[in-house]
């Protein structure tokens, strides 16, 4: 809501200067949003009258003017059209400035001129640049245009919430700053308007839910080609609104300052009775804005003989609307319940001021009050002989008051702070809230009910907060909560996420956030198998469906770094991804949310430097940083083929022998897709399986020496390191300590269909030392079940 | 005996002027080896008269003493120079960077998730998380936002079906843990949230929430001023930090306040593009949380009152570590990134 500082100080004006003011409204919950000044910054602008216009000797569209500033007469050379002898003009003369733009003294086609008459548009007022701006006629020759224009105003803006829909008004704003302030609030004269015929039409309420009032009045008569008046329009103008013609300026106008929608019909267009009821299902509408609509059922109508004629409290409809040749209206000013407008709008993708203010609530007592200020300004400005006014109510459907109580206890209790009955008595007073002290004896208690502008209080709660707000809550005391003490549960077997995180870090990688909602097209190729839950409504198709990895938003990061010089990424992210299992019904329970802990790792192994290798990572790099991330224990990784990644280079990761996640070299053709320029190495596990830890239990350490054996074996390529593990652990006894794989060999010397591998046994006895014996035979069994079980030959 | 002395005189020359060891070895040979010239002198003692050995012996004795002191003296000082040297050529420029792998970086808005998460736990709050993909009822009307409330206006909502929805803030989890919990209870709830905003300087889509609950017989309006505002001089590391609350609107709170810092970038002093040259930011959201919200949980409102708040890592970030643009935190560039090393 926009609206002009000066129109509020015509109702309530408080001495505070406009920042002052401005922080009070915010400190009472209506923050402001911004200020600025009404018009651009005017200086030696003044009222002027032309008293000769002549033709330019040089020019056909220039006239030579003399221009009288109330003191001196000045020759100004003008071009507009209107430019004629008797009119009053707003006269920038020479050193004038209009914001940055200064006057001088000029000559225009061989004429002098000194100074110049501006339009609406100079004057910073509007875009209105057809001709000069015409005051007036009784406007004061000479006097400063900043003082008479009133421009010496500012324009603030409030950024309401929808709790606070009575100060959607000049009246609403005016209250709460009289009542921040003290003072009483000057309500202009809305004296009954006398009828001087008894034309009217009648008002049937067949949907009291959402029309329980309806004030209507004929006004003969009207002249729309009347000119509203600078007062009006600029009050319209400095709360965002064009003036259009009287009849829709006065309703604006009554919109911004009563905070009551109106509508106004071609008198003659209406065909019979009014009635107010809901619409059924495939009805049509023309709207004002010229839309087509058909209508949902329990849309609330205004209908006459010939069908619906309006889409009540949001907008009017086109066969009634008021038009240029219009004589005779009808003025509607209707209660319409927030309940029957509340999201209509919307539904039907629009939004109106009247909307606004009928679904957050308008003052159910404001209608007569509304029509007969409005009539009494129509009348002002574009003449018109008024009909009756008439109310038709069902005053049992109007919303009826809430009784509250309000306990001084549970105010104290809820902020901190006793209040003694008086201050509370005086807030309430002054928020014209009606109360009595409770009859049923409770202690300082009271039951109050709020005035009909307020649609927002309703529970005790709201008064609480009413009393706090007009305390203030910067007066409310500060202390810090007492609590029993509780410890957080802090589990061993489920290692921290955060913990997870500083490995990661401590690794090289740096921790990415992408968007959950991603390209559809991308995901599928990156992982076909999956069911994506799609947006109804997505930004756009790059955001159209949720990730069902998170692989995805690394792969963009990478991209995005590479296209920017930066070649060694490593990467990671923790997220929730979703699957849905059920393709048949998509519901809370069917949708999969899933944590999972996703890594990529591209470019070479170290940052380039004089003391690094300047190798490419590869599978176990990543695999490594995984092994360091999980612990070895209970860890393995299973060859696998997977969708999207390299056959031959991709495994199932499991963790005591549950499937943790996958690891593995981006196929070549999805790296494409992702506009990849280097191999990348990818991995995704479930985080929180991969949290799991175990709780240590220490076995004691040996005293005697280790006897380490070394040897090397030829092997098929395919036999596994797992199986060579698992054949020597088998064989080797109990007093194996550990075994490590210190050398792999393919290539030159050897059989291509082989490999040699280098293998390193430890051996220890916890309690006394082995013998050369005891392991030459631990070693003849390993190499025995490793030529039997694996066709190995020692080398 | 003018030989010994001449041979004395010759040994000290020749040890003094030796520099390689081997060199200073051959002397010791020469001089003091069981052939040695002044070793060789002891063997001359039989030719001399029985009363003039003991003193000529003498003589020889203290004689190759001192050869034998000078030997090693400068076996020692020509050893600490070759040491020297040695220490000398194997000298590094210790001003070369280190060898190996550099550390990554925490997101910032992990950061700041980080330090929130650590004050609250410190005075006994505990993380709840929760689904992202959210139903109507906890996000919404659970909340005291039924159907059509003109607040849902502000809530520009993602939908997946007509009562599936990403959820617009982390206050469902709060609704959760009040219906399988009992009180008192004292919940921070970080996550993601999502709203229909396009990408642009100040919105992202897709951001995070920490949302804060705590529901006790003794909790009030005042406690929640003084939690927030430790809170705030805490996370913002000045203890003096003027923070204000203002009225507000919230369904699920009442009394509702907004929570704003003195501005952080110019401290209030105006002229700011941060604050706008308000002097103040708005950082949280906060309130006594609304009884009917407690009551739909099946919390006794008038045995328990509750404080909520609601804050944005991505803002309080911006603001602590000067970050002009939302977009860097979803864009993932580790020129960005590496910053927060």
């Amino acid at each position: 809501m926009k609206f002009s500082e000066q129109w509020l100080r015509e109702w309530v004006n408080p001495k505070l200067s406009t920042q002052a003011l401005v922080s009070q409204i915010t400190m009472a919950g209506l923050e402001v949003d911004s200020v600025e000044p009404a018009a651009a910054i005017l200086s030696q602008v003044v009222v002027g009258q032309i008293l000769s216009a002549e033709s330019h000797p040089n020019a056909d569209k220039l006239k030579v003017c003399t221009v009288s500033s109330g003191t001196d007469s000045h020759q100004v050379v003008c071009g507009a059209p209107n430019a004629r002898p008797g009119i009053k003009v707003p006269f920038a003369l020479v050193g004038a400035k209009l914001d940055d733009f200064k006057i001088k003294k000029a000559k225009l086609r061989g004429v002098e001129s000194f100074g110049m008459l501006c339009s609406e548009r100079e004057l910073g007022l509007s875009e209105n640049h057809e001709g000069l701006m015409e005051l007036a006629d009784d406007a004061p020759v000479g006097a400063d245009i900043n003082g008479y224009l009133k421009l010496d105003d500012s324009i603030i803006e409030v950024d309401l919430t929808p709790n606070r829909s009575d100060c959607l008004g000049i009246i609403g704003l005016a209250r709460e700053t009289g009542l921040m302030n003290n003072l009483d609030v000057c309500t202009p004269d809305m004296q009954p308007v006398a009828a001087v015929h008894n034309d009217e039409v009648a008002v049937h309420l067949a949907a009291l839910d959402g029309c329980p009032r309806f004030v209507g009045r004929v006004v003969r008569d009207v002249d729309l080609t009347a000119k509203t008046p600078l007062w009006l329009t600029e009050k319209l103008r400095r709360s965002g609104i064009r003036s259009i013609d009287p009849v829709v300026d006065v309703t604006n106008y009554i919109m911004l300052e009563l905070n009551q929608p109106m509508h106004a019909y071609d008198l003659n267009r209406l065909t019979g009775d009014i009635t107010v009821r809901q619409s059924t299902k495939g009805e049509q509408l023309t709207l004002l804005n010229g839309n087509q609509t058909t209508l949902a059922a329990g849309t609330l109508l205004i209908t006459d003989a010939s069908g619906p004629i309006g889409m009540a409290g949001i907008m009017g409809g086109a066969s009634t609307a008021v038009q240029s040749d219009t004589r005779d209206i009808y003025l509607e000013a209707a209660f319409f319940a927030p309940i029957a407008i509340a999201g209509r709008a919307r539904a039907y993708s629009m939004h109106t001021d009247a909307a606004h203010r009928f679904e957050r609530g308008v003052d159910y007592q404001g209608q007569v009050r509304a029509m007969e200020r409005a009539s009494q300004l129509l009348l002002l400005i574009a003449g018109g002989r008024p009909g009756p006014l008439i109310d038709t109510v069902n005053e049992a459907d109007l919303p009826q008051a809430v009784e509250v109580r309000l306990r001084a206890a549970r105010v104290a209790r809820v902020l901190g702070m006793d209040i003694n009955d008086a201050d509370i008595e005086n807030i309430l007073k002054r928020l014209e809230f009606e109360f009595s002290l409770d009859p049923n004896g409770e202690d300082r208690a009271w039951l109050v009910q709020s005035p009909s502008h307020r649609f927002d209080i309703n529970i005790e709660a709201d008064l609480i907060e009413e009393i706090s707000r007009i305390i203030g809550y910067e007066a409310l005391p500060v202390t810090q909560p007492v609590a029993t003490l509780s410890m957080l549960e802090a589990t061993e077997t489920q290692s921290s996420g955060k913990r997870l995180k500083q490995r990661l870090i401590d690794r090289g990688y740096s921790e990415a956030i992408s968007y959950s909602f991603v390209d559809s097209d991308l995901q599928q190729r990156l992982l076909p198998e999956a069911t994506a839950v799609a947006l109804k409504n997505p930004l756009s198709s790059e955001m159209s469906v949720m990730r069902t990895t998170l692989v995805g938003g690394l792969l963009k990061a990478l991209v995005h770094n590479q296209n920017r010089q930066q070649t060694n990424v490593r990467l990671f992210e923790i997220g929730l991804v979703f699957h849905q299992h059920d393709q048949s019904a998509l519901s809370f329970d069917t949708i999969a949310q899933q944590e999972r802990l996703a890594m990529v790792l591209s470019g070479q192994r170290f940052p380039e430097g004089w003391a690094n290798s300047s190798d490419s990572v590869d599978f176990f790099d990543l695999k490594g940083d995984l092994e360091a991330l999980l612990g070895e224990t209970g860890l393995t990784f299973e060859a696998c083929e997977i969708s999207g990644l390299q056959v031959g280079q991709s495994a199932r990761i499991l963790k005591d022998n549950v499937p943790l996640g996958q690891i593995g070299l981006l196929e070549a053709s999805v790296a494409a897709q992702f506009d990849l320029r280097a191999p990348a190495y990818v991995a995704e596990i479930d985080l929180s399986l991969a949290l799991g830890q175990h709780v240590p239990s220490v076995q004691e350490v040996s005293k005697y020496p280790g006897v380490r054996r070394d040897i090397a074996i030829l092997i098929a390529r395919s036999v596994t390191a797992t199986s060579v593990r698992s054949v020597i652990e088998m064989s080797a006894g109990d007093t194996l300590l550990h075994l490590k794989l210190f050398d792999v060999y393919m290539g030159k010397g050897i059989d291509p269909n082989q490999k040699s591998v280098g293998l390193g046994l430890t051996f220890q006895h916890p309690s006394r030392t082995l013998t050369d014996e005891e392991i030459n035979t631990a070693m003849a069994e390993v190499v025995q079940a490793l030529e039997s079980q694996l066709q190995a030959q020692l080398r | 005996m003018s030989d010994l002395d001449a041979l004395r005189l010759e040994a000290l020359t020749a040890v003094a002027s030796a520099t390689e060891l081997s060199e200073i070895e051959a002397l010791r040979v020469q001089y003091l080896g069981k052939k040695g010239a002044i070793t060789s002198q002891l063997k001359t003692l039989g030719q001399l008269p029985e009363a003039e050995r003991p003193g000529a012996g003498a003589r020889i004795n203290q004689v190759k003493t001192e050869v034998d002191a000078a030997i090693n003296a400068r076996w020692q000082s020509q050893t600490a120079i070759a040491e020297a040297a040695k220490v000398q050529a194997s000298a590094i420029d210790v001003t070369l960077p280190g060898r190996g792998l550099q550390r990554g970086a925490l997101h910032p808005v992990s950061l700041v998730l980080e330090r929130i998460e650590q004050f609250f736990h410190s005075v006994g709050f505990e993380s709840v998380v929760g689904p992202e993909i959210e139903d109507d009822y906890h996000n919404f009307e659970a909340l005291n936002l039924p159907a059509h409330h003109p607040a849902r206006a502000m809530h520009d909502t993602f939908y997946l079906t007509d009562s599936l929805l990403l959820r617009t803030h982390t206050s469902p989890v709060q609704v959760r843990t009040m219906e399988s919990q009992k009180p008192p209870f004292r919940i921070i709830c970080p996550g993601k949230t999502y709203r229909v905003d396009p990408p642009d300087p100040s919105h992202l889509p897709m951001f995070h929430q920490v949302e804060g609950l705590m529901v006790d017989e003794h909790c009030s309006f005042a406690d929640l001023k003084g939690m927030i505002t430790e809170f705030l001089r805490v996370f913002f590391e000045r203890d003096d930090l003027k923070v204000r609350f203002r009225p507000s609107y919230f369904p699920f709170t009442e009394p509702s306040a907004e929570v704003d810092v003195q501005c952080v970038h110019c401290s209030g002093t105006g002229h700011c593009r941060v604050c706008s040259s308000t002097g103040w930011l708005e950082v949280m959201g906060s309130g006594m949380v609304h009884p009917r919200v407690l009551e739909m949980s099946g919390i006794d409102s008038e045995k328990y009152l509750g404080f909520a708040f609601g804050m944005g890592p991505e803002r309080l970030a911006m603001l602590r570590y000067g970050v002009s643009d939302m977009r860097h935190f979803v864009e993932n560039d580790l020129r960005f990134l590496e910053q927060f090393q």
